[in-house]
């Protein structure tokens, strides 16, 4: 995983709350068997609106989304994080994401900032008035800074270290397999299988 | 202080414990299909890693799959590439795959808890939102992303923080006609999409321990619906009922075992939830929905919600945004709304009791013209149950197409799709924009109120046709 640290750009606002996962990124897009090539599947149907935010000039090159409450939901699938980085997004702020979609938002290094509604306010009207207005996005302060806002944000310490270093989960998990082999030795024999092995 | 049903499962499976780290949890089941697992085959294979646990893993394909002419190659080649994709690394790294075409095929949801491989105290992961629909057994189930598909291949484990518990309690008793799939649409229009995020909820009460395997599996299937990541109910003797001598059940002295684990499941009676909501079964009635969100949902005796009625800002944004993508008008009865297509059929309503349920309404009866009706047996099985029971016949006297099992118009990844501005009635579970084909426009309803619909061509529930026309010759 790419590791993240601080990032600024310009912004998109996204004035839509439960921005769902078909919405992000629809089912088609999902026989893809890859992590890349889905930047113009993002939001596929709301673009084929000229005015729809995305498809404003002024909007090219951005890379911080600031999207209503529950951003997000629906189903588990990657694609719709996968689709928001090949589209160039580093970092997704909203009031509050589904679970499934930040999880795997922070597994990938996408960062995703929760704030109070009234910062996402502001930060929408500071960025609707002034498109070439800037957006910090600081993991190691936690903070988020705009004109005229000022903002930290929680993150657990054990996400926020994974993702300052980029750390891959799985060879972490396997430093403790160790851990793993003995809670498997004392797993209940009636605990069914897939297989006989 | 006693513990909840989830806690007990969770303290279960924890493999490591430590201060600042989230839960190092242990993966009993890991289900697969061919949408959510390429790239983490892939993961696995550029980091040279196996699969850990092959026995603990199986595989199917649902997604993709075609519904019709099934022995015929796949006329999708984007659809066709990603299945042989699950065939040629399922064969690679040695997993227990049912393709298309075997018996055991469907959807995985379905076909897991019909192979008796989902238990009571079990953690069951798989790369789908609807993974919830196993905890039905009294299973800590979720759903995941491809990149926790291949952290579990690769470890049979997954680090969690512990999420909150809400207790869902239903007391009282359903009235005639409604259904499991009307009270939790019902639950997540009180709690909203965003109510269990952060929860597991555990649904209980004298009314859920009444539900039938089926109707719980429908109600757990759209916690997902609610934001949350599971949804529990506790184990019970329904439930050791259905699991007994399924193919993957314990036997002899390890049901004994087992039985005795799963009765110490239960939420103790000093247990403390994190919230908690009740409702009354008896107030329910049947429900739909009208917008583009599982939460944007009224009793189908009702009619559409004006926007402007909303206090919060941005539900009252999205309610609006909502009736002009589904072309509906606030105040129009529910009753009113046409349909084209109506679809039975998913991982919320594709079970042999579902089928049941819809064949009841339709026998001896026309769907109505201009409707198309689509029924989509969850599972192989589920198709060749039903055939034994005549319920085919049934559907395709009545006029409906009786397909091969799959997630079809559930999500349209497969030629079963709406046209754009096309609506159906739906027994699945999500309403989103686009979900069942671009442009088209959704309404979940109950299999019951599917029937009711094709054969009206409104929305309609069964009371409504008894009031019209006798079923001529049942």
């Amino acid at each position: 995983m790419e590791a993240f640290t601080t990032h600024t750009g310009r912004a998109v606002p996204l004035r839509r709350s439960n921005v769902d996962t078909d919405q992000i990124i629809p089912a088609h897009w999902l026989k893809k068997v890859t992590r890349d090539g889905f930047e113009d599947g993002l939001f596929e149907a709301w673009r084929k609106d000229p005015e729809f935010v995305l498809n404003r000039p002024e909007r090219q090159g951005a890379t911080v989304l600031v999207a209503g409450p529950d951003f997000g939901t629906g189903s588990s699938r990657e694609h719709a994080v996968w689709a928001l980085q090949n589209y160039g997004f580093k970092a997704v702020i909203s009031s509050r994401f589904a679970d499934i979609f930040r999880g795997n938002s922070l597994k990938n290094g996408l960062l995703t900032v929760v704030l109070e509604q009234p910062v996402v306010d502001a930060l929408w009207e500071l960025t609707e008035k002034d498109p070439q207005a800037e957006i910090t996005v600081d993991l190691e302060a936690r903070e988020v800074r705009a004109e005229g806002v000022t903002a930290s944000f929680e993150l657990d310490e054990n996400s926020r270290w994974r993702l300052l270093n980029g750390l891959d989960d799985i060879s972490i998990t396997l430093q403790n397999e160790a851990d793993i082999a003995a809670y498997e030795a004392k797993r209940p024999s009636f605990k069914p299988r897939t297989l006989t092995v | 202080m006693g513990r909840t049903l989830a806690e007990k499962v969770w303290d279960d499976h924890v493999v490591r414990r430590a201060e600042g780290e989230p839960d190092l949890l242990y993966i009993d089941l890991h289900l697969l299909h061919e949408v959510t697992s390429p790239q983490a085959f892939d993961g696995l294979r550029k980091s040279g890693r196996t699969v850990r646990r092959l026995d603990l893993t199986i595989a199917t394909e649902d997604h993709n799959t075609p519904t019709l002419d099934i022995d015929k190659p796949i006329a999708d080649p984007v659809s066709r590439a990603q299945l042989e994709t699950l065939r040629k690394n399922c064969a690679e790294f040695g997993v227990r795959l049912h393709p298309l075409g075997d018996v055991e095929q469907g959807v995985v949801h379905v076909v897991g808890p019909q192979l008796g491989l989902t238990q009571p105290g079990m953690t069951v992961v798989c790369g789908d939102s609807h993974t919830s629909t196993h905890g039905a057994f009294g299973a800590l189930a979720f759903g995941i992303g491809t990149s926790q598909v291949e952290h579990v291949l690769a470890t049979q484990t997954l680090p969690m923080a512990r999420p909150k518990t809400m207790a869902i309690t239903v007391d009282g008793e359903l009235p005639e006609g409604v259904t499991a799939k009307d009270l939790i649409l019902a639950i997540i229009a009180r709690i909203g999409t965003g109510g269990g995020q952060g929860y597991i909820l555990e649904y209980r009460g004298s009314a859920i321990e009444k539900l039938s395997m089926e109707a719980r599996m429908t109600i757990c299937n759209m916690s997902i619906e609610a934001g949350a990541r599971a949804g529990m109910i506790a184990p019970d003797e329904t439930t050791f009922a259905y699991l007994k001598d399924r193919p993957h059940a314990p036997q002899g002295a390890d049901w004994d075992a087992a039985v005795e684990y799963w009765r110490t499941l239960r939420t103790d009676d000093d247990a403390e939830f994190d919230a908690e909501v009740v409702i009354d079964a008896a107030e329910l009635s049947p429900f739909v929905t009208w917008g583009t969100n599982p939460g944007q949902g009224a009793p189908l005796s009702s009619a559409v919600p004006d926007p402007a009625s909303y206090e919060d800002a941005s539900e009252r944004l999205a309610a609006e945004k909502a009736l002009e993508y589904m072309g509906l008008e606030p105040g129009q009865p529910l009753r009113s709304i046409k349909v084209d297509t109506v679809f039975v059929g998913s991982c919320t309503n594709g079970r042999i009791e579902d089928l049941r349920a819809a064949a009841e309404i339709l026998k001896g009866r026309k769907v109505a013209d201009g409707v198309r009706m689509l029924v989509v047996p969850g599972s192989a099985r589920v198709g060749l149950q039903a055939v034994s029971e005549g319920l085919d016949v049934v559907f395709k006297e009545a006029g409906a197409e009786w397909r091969h099992a799959g997630c079809s118009m559930c999500l349209g990844m497969n030629p079963d799709q709406l046209a754009p501005g096309e609506r159906s009635a739906s027994t699945s579970n999500r309403n989103f924009e686009g979900r069942q084909g671009k442009g088209g426009r959704t309404h979940l309803v109950s299999p019951q109120v599917a029937a009711a619909t094709a054969v009206l061509g409104h929305l309609a529930s069964p009371a409504d046709l008894s009031e019209t026309a006798a079923p001529a010759g049942v």
